[in-house]
């Protein structure tokens, strides 16, 4: 939330910075923190987060495991049972297909199978998204996958000082969270992170920006992406309003609701394919909600469906929305 | 399951429609194709067949009342819904209001959701046509602060009216435009005495309004649109009608015997008219911006006063008919303007008009043109005179004034003074034998 102001009291970090930051001071200030998932410890994970921390709190808290991922997870899952706050890493959301059944069907319904004995304080970490050349297998979006199931929390924070708030929110958390971070922002998107202990509530969105004649939602990188083109329609005297979504679930209904309910209008960008995508669920919760309100159809500007993001720049490109197909978009929106 | 039946649009440019005579009642059942509800419109009285059998199950427009294409009128319960639902009619004498929601609670809550406030409502595909493009926030903000939405001028896309929209016209009052036009009849008259003014003439009893039906406001927009937009000029010839008189005198009896139609100088004139149209055709075309659209068919409107208004239904193709076809063709008009039964195709189509005027003694007059057409021209009274001929002897005969009034941008005096020496020559020509 509070992003700079108190001066001396915060560092500006990228989003792969405040990851690290903050685990690294989960795992210094709670020793029930263990780390663990593939290439985590002696190579320090692929992007460096977790680098040299194996050496600090040795393997036992940062456990190097095979490639397999409902391993991990079903690990964790047993950890976070017994009282361990593990935070577990799939090295890409692309992979994190086999540990489906150890995430919807074990981890989600612990608190439920168990009539509250059990809880499962699980956080999954996994770098997810596209726009990096990273082809079929290191780009996809599985948050709707997930999105689906009761009891497991979503958050996919875009900012630096909202992951380090959000991540210690999620590790906090006596439920699973599955802690999405966008490969792109990780170096691209710099910010003021404020230091020491804070947390962000799960399940509550942001206005980026204010506006009166349309409301956008998104998250992940398309926040920065959909907020640059707000801004340049802003010089245009169009006034749109820039809602980063950070928790994906819960939902912040009440944040998207009465935007809406002042701008008449919503555009609901995501780099997920529409079909059934974020922007589905909250299209139909505006819909149900606030539908005397709305003075235009509400639209998604998402991905096609085609079953992956190629890795050829022009079907990359046609994949992604950019700024500019966002700005147009926006425009079609206030101006209808 | 319930339709609704909407205004129907009876001609191209009608926009709204007065529901002249419900033919069945609330509870009546209707057979597909059966007439239900009597419609009157821009000068045509029209029966409105129902699109489906069933029961009439509400009437949402009073007689008398007017609303726009499209705006429901009537809800009718197909007869499939009731088969569905057999205990349903003997319930209904008991307790009339209560199974209509056990029924069908859906649809009879709805309605009134939406029909409240607006009026015009959102019940049914003819509102969607009527409400085009309204929003639901634009339907709420509309109710909320009583406004019709089609009295809004939209900004959107597409002249879409936008929530904002409806948010100005409510901050220029509560239906504004509607208490405007309200306003401008009366206000000249209260506003040119001011109390304490100079005038001695202190107080003059108030007039009273004669509300505009519909008839009357669209003759009058009609009528202002073509004096406005085409530059009439005019012209009178004096015909010779005595030989053409003593042919139709001798032939009415038995052309009415035999016809049921009576027999007037209409149809010779007529024919004359269209003879005289095929040899000056520019007087059977109409200005456009493109160019000047010459008519290839020939159809003669004829203008009939009746009390209430002027209509004028169309003989199509005249030019194609016989003095007796011509006859036939506009009794049949006749008659069906006296009964109010023109439709709309009898009154489409038009490209030249003829107005009988003579029937009260009027001597000559300057008719305003139809508009689209290039001219119209009228008959007067036929008056027996003493005229001079050509051998300079003097003679009564009977003579009849022909008035032309011709849409100056199609033509000039010079095509319409020889139209007019043309018809006069074949109306001279006609009579006094020849067959119908």
């Amino acid at each position: 939330m509070a992003v700079s102001s108190s001066s001396a009291t915060s560092t500006v970090m990228n989003n792969v910075e405040a990851v690290r930051a903050t685990l690294y001071e989960a795992m210094k200030t709670d020793d029930r923190t263990v780390i663990l998932g593939e290439d985590v410890g002696a190579r320090g994970n692929v992007f460096l987060i977790t680098k040299d921390f194996i050496n600090e709190f040795g393997p036992e808290r940062v456990i190097d495991t095979p490639i397999a991922e409902a391993s991990i997870v079903g690990i964790a899952v047993g950890m976070a049972m017994e009282g361990l706050r593990p935070v577990a890493e799939i090295q890409f959301a692309d992979f994190i297909y086999p540990a489906f059944n150890q995430i919807v069907g074990e981890a989600a319904k612990t608190r439920y199978r168990s009539n509250g004995e059990y809880t499962c304080p699980l956080v999954i970490r996994t770098p997810y998204g596209g726009g990096v050349r990273g082809a079929l297998s290191h780009s996809v979006s599985i948050e709707a996958l997930f999105y689906h199931v009761p009891g497991l929390k979503i958050v996919a924070p875009a900012f630096p000082a909202d992951v380090k708030g959000l991540l210690n929110a999620s590790i906090d958390d006596p439920d699973p969270v599955l802690f999405l971070e966008h490969k792109k922002t990780y170096r691209l998107i710099k910010g003021e992170v404020p230091d020491g202990h804070y947390t962000i509530p799960l399940g509550k969105a942001n206005i980026l920006k204010e506006g009166t004649q349309l409301s956008v939602v998104s998250y992940g990188l398309y926040v920065h992406w959909a907020l640059e083109a707000a801004q340049k329609l802003q010089e245009e005297g169009l006034s749109v309003e820039v809602i980063d979504l950070r928790s994906i679930r819960p939902m912040d209904k009440g944040t998207i609701l009465r935007s809406v309910e002042k701008t008449r209008k919503l555009l609901i960008v995501h780099e997920d394919n529409k079909f059934g995508g974020i922007g589905a669920e909250i299209s139909a919760m505006v819909a149900e909600e606030a539908l005397f309100h709305l003075d235009a159809p509400i639209r998604r500007l998402a991905a096609p469906d085609v079953p992956a993001m190629g890795y050829a720049l022009p079907l990359e490109e046609e994949y992604m929305s950019s700024p500019g197909e966002m700005a147009e978009a926006m425009r079609e929106l206030v101006k209808f | 399951m319930a339709t609704t039946i909407t205004m129907p649009q009876l001609g191209e440019t009608v926009t709204e429609g007065t529901v002249a005579q419900w033919l069945k009642k609330v509870g009546d059942s209707v057979d597909k194709y059966e007439a239900f509800v009597e419609v009157s419109t821009d000068k045509v009285n029209a029966e409105v067949p129902s699109p489906v059998t069933g029961t009439i199950r509400e009437v949402l427009v009073k007689e008398g009342e007017t609303v726009a294409t499209g705006t429901p009128i009537a809800v009718i319960d197909e007869v499939g819904a009731a088969t569905s639902a057999p205990s349903a009619p003997p319930q209904a004498s008991h307790a009339p209001a209560a199974p209509a929601a056990a029924v069908a609670p859906a649809p009879a809550q709805a309605a009134p959701a939406f029909t409240n406030g607006a009026g015009s409502g959102a019940t049914a595909n003819g509102a969607e046509a009527v409400l085009r493009g309204a929003s639901p926030a634009v339907r709420r903000l509309a109710r909320e602060h009583h406004i019709d939405i089609r009295t809004i001028k939209g900004t959107g896309s597409n002249g879409r009216v936008t929530a904002d929209d409806v948010l100005a016209a409510s901050r220029m009052g509560p239906s504004a435009a509607v208490g405007q036009a309200i306003a401008s009849s009366p206000a000249p008259a209260a506003a040119s005495a001011p109390p304490g003014g100079t005038s001695t003439y202190g107080n003059p009893i108030p007039g009273t309004i004669v509300p505009l039906n519909q008839a009357r406001r669209i003759i009058a927009e009609r009528m202002v649109e073509s004096k406005h937009t085409a530059p009439h000029a005019w012209s009178m010839v004096e015909i010779d009608v005595t030989n053409v008189w003593k042919w139709r005198t001798r032939e009415k009896d038995r052309f009415e015997r035999e016809t049921g139609y009576k027999l007037t100088l209409l149809p010779f004139f007529i024919r004359a008219v269209v003879e005289s149209l095929a040899a000056f055709p520019l007087m059977n075309a109409k200005f456009t911006p493109e160019g000047l659209y010459v008519n290839k068919d020939v159809n003669v409107g004829i203008a009939i006063g009746l009390a209430t208004n002027l209509v004028v239904p169309v003989i199509k193709r005249a030019d194609q008919m016989s003095i007796k076809g011509l006859a036939i063709a506009g009794g049949e008009l006749i008659d069906k303007a006296r009964r109010g039964k023109l439709g709309v195709d009898d009154l489409a189509g038009g490209t030249f008009t003829v107005n009988n005027n003579g029937a009260n003694g009027s001597w000559a007059s300057a008719p305003i043109i139809n508009g689209g057409q290039a001219g119209i021209v009228t008959m007067e009274t036929v008056v027996k005179k003493p005229v001079v001929r050509d051998d300079d002897s003097i003679a009564i005969r009977s003579m009849m004034n022909s008035c032309l009034s011709l849409d100056h941008r199609v033509v000039d005096g010079y095509v319409a003074s020889g139209f007019l020496a043309d018809l006069k020559k074949r109306l001279e020509k006609m009579g006094p034998e020849g067959s119908l």
